[in-house]
């Protein structure tokens, strides 16, 4: 009953992938082939292509942080924005999406990135200063002037929007 | 890519064509598995598991062939696994359902998640009660680990590998337990959870389809601001609240009048007189609301006054002044719930949250957008609301000369209450000269016109006026909009009484017309018939009775009140759809289009673009419903005009704001409650209320009602005749003084009562937040390097390397079950992008972390017996993923 549906998905889920580039993905995954789809594909995906983050999520998801990817990033990166995943497991990949530097703490320039991103350079660079300022104070639980993860999930977690905005339905 | 030679489907078809590249390919992986660092708690549970199961595993070996494997432990172990494979039929072609097999309970796009299933219960051996226990211990974590897989944070290979392992485990365990025998019905529970959550939310979406507008409202908002969308939330509010009047007085009144009333032209008053006939129709004279629209269902006087019309013995009467009533009840008590639901969502909702700017900044942008449009509004919608807050906050912040800034306050509301004065007193000395013109015929066109004009003049100069003195203010954004409503509010008021006054004038005039004209069409009858028998010389034929069109009578002052209200209406709508054509738009069109061959920047300089008047908008709209409230009862179809006005106007506000305005200079965000919207709409609904009543109160409505001296004897009179007679003293004894004061009384207790408990609601409210505040300052404080008691974030730490506020505990003796252990470590920094490529590939499940890996603290603990003693080697899932 449920079985069928659940391969649906899987299977509705590869076909997604291998729609973006029918020539490189074959149909027979038995032998595991190597294969990538370059970030210029993923990020064309219409769930993907509005998205300001996109380049950052490919980046997250792949697994050479660069944005290609196999068929088993491609399920990762559904699966964890999917609407059921668990806010924890959605709350760490939102860490490392959000973190651009990827030292493991969202810091001032990781914050100004996403508040350009988010607005499109449309603010000033006094309030994006002042935006990022208050965000580490709120945030930020030790005072180390950055946001690691334990602030991080701290925060999205009593977030009421977070688990509403933070998926993707295909 | 990687070798999944983890996985049945690949491993089958590895080992029949290759079978030393799946050794090389196993090589590869022990030593990366050897050489990357581990999470400790990876350790600890491959340990566990090495130890405990083992033991069950022995009394267990007979009861299946697979059984005997798992004795086994380390690498011969799984290498020997592999070989055995094997036996496994499948095509190419269902590869991808094998290889993600079990997918949705990994990957959580399904909401259950522990499918115990596949029906392996071919062991029926008798085991003690010990190894029982033991058993079912173990089959609880491994279904812990199906049900809380979703939730780490590992590839989708390893978690994919370490569910079937558990499954299978599960599988064969629980048969042998006996368990799951309610299989069946655990799946249907399962199913009907999901169906039913899929309908819940295809409601949900139902249900947020159906509220009007709700995008333009949306898309309004992502560029002008909350505030400006107040004013359309407000619009659409008022349009719902229209709505139901309106279906209340064309289902109880003006339809059962046309269906079964009396038709066009059967008596007087329904029918055009015969001097008007010849210009009824033209254009000039409707537009008038004279001619036929006079006597048609728009207003009071077409209305029957029988007691019951038409077959179904409708009492009309009684329901145009129950729908009358029925208004005035249905809005006061919208308002009042309005107000009160929305005083509830202003205490709850974020507005002094301690996350304003972060939530903001990572939860703001919702990764379903997957169009472009939307994506713009989105960017814009999300810049507007940080500005909103970067406003409230500088707002905070600011400190300044609070003496200057009292003192400048305190200037500017005395230079308003001037001006409020002056104005006032302009109006009343305005109305006072128009009752001296009321008697002289000699006028000017300016003495004629001489109020209107003041009165518009002041609506002209004043809120200009206002807005310059405020500010002197200098207030935040939102407090002085709510200074410049009810200031405006009370120039207003000025126009209202004017208005008022103006009316109940000709009132009193039409009444004492009335009463003569009353007396002449009697007399003219009686000539009719003196005339009729004299011509006919036939004193006994009963005369046809009189053309309608002929008899003379009195101006119905019911109906020339309504007219002057639906009139009044329609110039205003009139007036400020003209005010944005060409206020707005015209505006707009200019300073586009000639700033192309102009001598100065005309966007950036002086016309510029409107912005978006919030407050003139608002109080247009109260007032407007005010004078719907008052006029619905002379003209029932003042209410469909108010919805069709509403309606354009929705539609043409928004084209006109988005066509034409430019946001604000300092967007702010509107308080959550429009409830400051609501009490002025309270405060012109009562206003509304007195006029109305008093007309009923002092006029009689002799032509209307039946010969009723006043409007609310119709009541009595249905309550006399239509209720059985106990009825009548039952209402006669709840009319008594004597129980209505004590009644009063009671009701003022009771609001009395309930005030103070809301207050010490309020106080409790505050302290709460208070210590709320205080337990996150703590928080803030209390810099936690310690261990997190939260499983999952233990899970998620491990994957940083680096941790600087972790310690490198030792490992735990005790495990929560989900860590159950991982058959192979691989779980390891896959190292920097660039450098381990080949090595990842080989890596089956190494986590994502692309930057730098920490350096390996520790040694590779012991490695853990391979995989669980419930995937036995042999047990390759070839049927595809268990049903659920």
């Amino acid at each position: 009953m449920g079985n069928k549906q659940t391969i649906f998905t899987a299977q509705q889920l590869f076909h997604r992938y291998r729609d973006l580039a029918p020539q490189l993905v074959p149909l027979d995954y038995t032998n595991h082939p190597d294969v990538k789809l370059p970030y210029e594909l993923i990020g064309s995906m219409p769930e993907l292509k509005d998205n300001p983050f996109r380049q950052r999520i490919a980046e997250v998801f792949s697994e050479d942080g660069e944005g290609n990817m196999t068929l088993d990033d491609f399920l990762d990166m559904f699966s964890v924005l999917s609407e059921m995943a668990p806010r924890d497991l959605k709350a760490y990949y939102a860490f490392k999406i959000y973190d651009f530097n990827n030292d493991d703490f969202i810091c001032k320039s990781d914050l100004e990135k996403t508040l350009n991103k988010l607005t499109r350079n449309e603010l000033t660079e006094d309030e994006v200063r002042m935006v990022c300022e208050k965000v580490i104070d709120e945030a930020d639980l030790d005072n180390d002037g950055r946001l690691s993860l334990e602030d991080f999930q701290h925060m999205i977690v009593r977030a009421p929007d977070f688990l509403s905005t933070f998926h993707i339905r295909i | 890519m990687r070798r999944k030679t983890k996985l049945p489907g690949g491993v089958e078809e590895q080992t029949g064509r290759s079978w030393p590249r799946n050794v090389v390919a196993m090589m590869m992986r022990m030593k990366a598995r050897m050489s990357l660092p581990r999470g400790r708690e990876e350790e600890q549970p491959i340990r566990r598991k090495e130890a405990k199961p083992r033991t069950v595993m022995r009394r267990t070996v007979m009861w299946g062939k697979e059984r005997r494997e798992r004795r086994e432990e380390g690498r011969k172990e799984r290498r020997r696994k592999k070989k055995r494979r094997p036996r496994v039929r499948r095509t190419p072609l269902n590869s991808l359902t094998v290889v993600y097999a079990g997918f949705d309970s990994v990957c959580p796009f399904l909401p259950s998640s522990s499918d115990s299933n596949s029906n392996s219960s071919e062991e029926e051996e008798s085991m003690s009660e010990g190894e029982m226990a033991r058993l079912m211990e173990e089959v609880e974590e491994k279904k812990k680990l199906i049900a809380n897989i979703r939730n780490k944070p590992w590839r989708m290979q390893r978690r994919l590998k370490l569910l079937k392992e558990a499954q299978e485990f599960v599988d064969k365990f629980e048969g042998a337990l006996g368990k799951g025998k309610g299989r069946k019905w655990y799946a249907y529970k399962v199913m009907m959870t999901k169906k039913w959550i899929k309908f819940q939310r295809d409601f949900e979406n139902f249900r947020t389809a159906c509220i009007p507008w709700e995008r333009k409202i949306k898309e309004v908002e992502s560029h002008f601001g909350s505030s400006v969308a107040s004013y359309f939330i407000f619009l659409r509010w008022m349009y719902g609240m229209n709505l139901v009047l309106f279906g209340f007085t064309f289902g109880l009144v003006v339809i059962p009048e046309v269906l079964m009333g009396l038709p066009y032209g059967s008596i007087p008053r329904k029918t055009v007189p015969r001097a008007e006939q010849d210009t009824a129709q033209d254009y000039s004279v409707l537009m008038d609301f004279n001619g036929y629209c006079k006597y048609s269902v728009l207003f009071y006087g077409y209305y029957n006054d029988q007691r019951t019309v038409g077959v179904l013995k409708f009492r009309l009467p009684l329901s145009y002044l129950m729908v009358g009533i029925g208004t005035f009840g249905y809005s006061l008590m919208l308002v009042i719930r309005t107000m009160a639901k929305n005083a509830d969502v202003g205490g709850g909702d974020g507005e002094d949250s301690d996350f304003t700017f972060a939530w903001k900044m990572f939860t703001s942008w919702d990764y379903l957008i997957g169009n472009a449009e939307t994506a713009d509004n989105k960017y814009a919608s999300i810049t507007t609301s940080f500005k909103e807050s970067i406003v409230d906050e500088q707002e905070n912040q600011k400190d300044e000369n609070i003496h200057l800034r009292r003192f400048l306050r305190v200037l500017a509301n005395f230079l308003i209450t001037c001006s409020l004065g002056g104005s006032g007193y302009l109006i009343y000395f305005v109305v006072k000269r128009s009752q001296e013109f009321a008697t002289r015929d000699d006028l000017s066109w300016y003495e004629k016109n001489e109020m209107e004009i003041v009165m518009s003049l002041l609506g002209l100069v004043c809120p200009p006026l206002f807005e310059t003195i405020a500010e002197l203010e200098d207030y935040h954004p939102r407090i002085a909009l709510k200074w410049q409503l009810g200031r405006i509010f009370a120039l207003f008021l000025g126009n209202l009484y004017t208005f008022l006054f103006a009316l109940f004038d000709e009132v009193n005039t039409k009444l004492e017309e009335e009463q003569s004209i009353k007396n002449a069409s009697i007399w003219a009858m009686k000539e009719y018939y003196a005339n009729y028998s004299r011509l006919m010389n036939d004193s006994e034929a009963t005369p046809p009775p009189m053309d309608p069109a002929d008899v003379i009578r009195g101006p119905c002052w019911e109906t020339a009140v309504g007219i002057e209200f639906v009139k009044l209406t329609v110039s205003d709508i009139q007036v400020s759809y003209l005010t944005i054509l060409i206020g707005d738009f015209a505006r707009a069109v200019i300073v586009r289009f000639l700033n192309y061959c102009w001598c100065w920047d005309l966007e950036a300089g002086f016309p510029s673009y409107g912005e978006f008047d919030i407050s003139g908008n608002v109080l247009g709209l109260v007032f407007n419903q005010g004078m719907i409230w008052m006029g619905a009862f002379y003209a029932p179809g003042l209410v469909g005009i108010n919805v069709l006005r509403l309606l354009s106007s929705m539609y043409y506000q928004c084209w006109a704001v988005m066509a034409t305005n430019v946001p604000h200079e300092r967007v702010f965000k509107a308080s959550k409650s429009n409830n400051f919207y609501m009490g002025l709409l309270l405060l012109v609904l009562f206003l509304s209320l007195l006029p109305v009543y008093k007309s009923t109160d002092i006029n009689p409505k002799k032509r209307y009602m039946n010969g009723k001296d006043k409007m609310f004897d119709i009541i009595m009179e249905t309550i006399d005749l239509d209720l059985p007679a106990f009825m009548g003293t039952l209402f006669s004894y709840a009319a008594n003084p004597g129980l209505i004061i004590p009644a009063v009384l009671l009701m003022v207790l009771a609001i009395y009562y309930l005030n103070s408990v809301s207050e010490a609601y309020q106080n409790s409210n505050m302290e709460l937040k208070k210590k709320m505040k205080m337990a996150r300052d703590e928080e803030k404080n209390r810099r936690n390097n310690a261990d997190t008691t939260n499983q999952v974030m233990k899970d998620l730490e491990d994957l940083l390397p680096n941790r600087s506020l972790i310690p490198p505990a030792p490992p735990e003796p005790e495990k929560p079950p989900e860590q159950e252990p991982k058959p192979k470590p691989t779980k390891t920094k896959p190292g920097t992008a660039g450098k381990g490529v080949n090595l990842q590939k080989d890596v089956a499940l190494a986590s994502s972390n692309p930057n730098a890996r920490g350096p390996v603290s520790r040694p590779p603990g012991p490695r853990g017996p391979g995989p669980g003693p419930g995937a036995g080697p042999g047990r390759g899932r070839g049927r595809g993923p268990p049903p659920r």
